[in-house]
């Protein structure tokens, strides 16, 4: 295919001095699909997530002849894509404190925890290989409040620690570790139904 | 005496314990030490504490485990589908972050 090669010739003589640094094209294919999953996690909104993917990649093939190859590449993109994906959600103010207490862990008067009895708790096996399940378990974690649900994503499920998701958000480790603390609790009692084998399979 | 009254005295007897007892903390206390102890960032000290607690008090004890399955769910579930197929790739996004870093 004559005019693929030469896209890609085309592509080559702007490729950086680091030869490990992959052409425009080829970096914008091999990682379009889990940045739009990240960034659609992350806002909860398929045209917000391709907005966020746009600025991300523009930003990042502009940086590109900076990279120094420290991380990997993905890594670095990770990177700029939760920034970018973040400056959004700021933008729109969906950061802020926002109300959670309904979902906490209730006490009664000499601090004593009120929690029903566990008869049964479902596998997680259980709970994956049901469709149904899944959907549920998809629909509680986007019942969290933003503010405490990007802490979860960052530091639960993309792996950031907690020093790098403060900096990331601009708050301190602590409150860090609090709202980590209160997503994790309120995700534990939206999941409820289904770990008790409640929702129907 | 009612069985209401029975189980509030019980829980009533059961919050003076934990509250006064040498080495016992209240479920509340123990909810502030859950993350600490999770990152196994604990002080042995505090550590035995928290899981003496953890022994005496059923609802704790369930409510821990309902808490790490949930995030062992929640974890199980996000990273599934985090690898999409080749076929996700939007010609007409890919075009568009092309055309805006040309110009």
């Amino acid at each position: 295919m004559p005019d693929k090669s030469e896209t890609e010739n085309d592509l080559q003589s702007e490729r950086p001095a680091n030869a490990d640094v992959p052409n425009a094209e080829q970096l914008v294919r091999d990682n379009i699909a889990w940045m739009l999953a990240l960034t659609e996690r992350m806002l909860r909104d398929r045209s917000l997530a391709e907005d966020v993917v746009q600025e991300a990649f523009v930003n990042a093939l502009r940086g590109l002849e900076h990279f120094e190859g420290r991380s990997s590449i993905k890594t670095w993109l990770h990177r700029i894509t939760v920034n970018a994906a973040l400056t959004k959600l700021r933008q729109l103010r969906r950061l802020g404190e926002q109300p959670i207490d309904e979902y906490l862990p209730e006490f009664d008067r000499v601090d004593c925890r009120i929690e029903a009895p566990w008869t049964y708790l479902s596998p997680v096996q259980e709970v994956m290989e049901s469709a149904e399940l899944r959907a549920f378990v998809n629909s509680a974690i986007d019942k969290l409040p933003d503010s405490y649900r990007i802490v979860l994503q960052l530091r639960d499920i993309q792996g950031y620690a907690t020093s790098e998701v403060a900096i990331l958000l601009e708050i301190s480790e602590a409150n860090v570790k609090v709202r980590l603390h209160r997503a994790r609790a309120a995700l534990k009692k939206l999941l409820e139904p289904v770990l008790r084998g409640e929702v129907r399979k | 005496m009612s069985i209401e009254h029975k189980v509030g005295f019980l829980r009533r007897l059961k919050g003076f314990f934990l509250k006064h007892m040498h080495r016992m903390i209240t479920c509340k206390e123990f909810e502030e030490f859950v993350l600490d102890y999770l990152d196994d960032e604990l002080p042995a000290a505090q550590r035995s504490v928290f899981e003496l607690h953890m022994r005496m008090c059923r609802e704790c004890r369930e409510y821990l485990a309902a808490y790490r399955r949930a995030q062992e769910v929640g974890y199980a579930l996000l990273n599934s589908d985090d690898e999409p197929l080749p076929d996700d790739v939007p010609e007409d996004l890919v075009k568009a972050i092309l055309d805006a870093r040309d110009h």
